[in-house]
């Protein structure tokens, strides 16, 4: 429930900027391990080639507790070769896991939209899954004006 | 928590046609990260599943997280052949699955 007063908001957004502050560096590391681990057990240690994933995001999200996402793979979408998958991770949340978006040759397109939440500025990656065990992989950097108080 | 969910599809399409759905169903979408006011933590309790399916066959689904926004709103495609109904299911962390349908008529 959003009953957050104002004055509770501000306060949030200011710790929140306190802590990047001092722990930046430990943070990001054990989120990108975090992050890598999630994409390698999504991809059963398999390479994703870069390429053919378009993840559309705003480059500046003024309000991290909801920034559009949209993702789409340029690959055909038949009934014999398909995109089945595609994994969402985001680097600097304090869970990497976004969403994973299920896709059947009946989908039509491998092209599918969400709002997220986002702690901080960071890299959002996808990951698509083919339906003859190929994967592609796109990512993307936006920028998280925490709290929307122009930090 | 019965909230109504919010639907939008085209009533009428070609066969062949790859068709824009838009959902959204009203929820906290609580993440479990959250403290109140005594420094307890808030449970997490958000849907961790969509599934649409169209005459009983699987069009797309997702599996959410808590980083998925409050009242998930989701966009997807469906390719559609035939006409026929479209089943759309919400799974909360509880267990409660909030339902709708829609059809479409294909010529």
């Amino acid at each position: 429930m959003r009953e957050l007063s104002r004055r509770d908001a501000m306060a949030l957004g200011v710790a929140g900027a306190a802590l990047t502050v001092i722990g930046p560096d430990e943070r990001a590391t054990a989120a990108a391990k975090e992050t890598a681990d999630q994409i390698a057990k999504f991809t059963g240690g398999k390479a994703a080639e870069n390429g053919k994933v378009s993840i559309e995001l705003p480059e500046i999200a003024e309000n991290g507790n909801t920034v559009p996402l949209s993702i789409s793979v340029d690959a055909p979408m038949l009934a014999h070769n398909y995109v089945s998958e595609v994994l969402v991770v985001a680097d600097g949340n304090p869970n990497p896991g976004v969403a994973t978006f299920r896709f059947s040759p009946i989908s039509g397109k491998a092209a599918a939209s969400t709002r997220i939440r986002l702690a901080t500025t960071q890299n959002i990656i996808a990951v698509a899954k083919t339906s003859k065990g190929e994967f592609f992989t796109g990512q993307k950097l936006v920028k998280v004006t925490i709290g929307g108080c122009g930090g | 928590m019965a909230e109504r969910p919010r639907l939008k599809l085209p009533k009428e399409a070609k066969k062949g046609e790859v068709i824009e759905i838009k959902t959204l169903l009203p929820h906290v979408m609580e993440t479990g990260q959250r403290k109140d006011k005594d420094g307890n933590t808030i449970p997490r309790k958000i849907i961790n599943k969509f599934a649409c399916e169209f005459n009983g066959k699987p069009v797309f689904a997702v599996d959410l997280e808590p980083a998925v926004a409050a009242n998930p709103y989701i966009q997807f495609h469906a390719k559609v052949e035939e006409s026929g109904t479209f089943k759309f299911s919400w799974t909360d962390d509880d267990g409660t699955v909030t339902t709708a349908e829609e059809s479409i008529s294909v010529s």
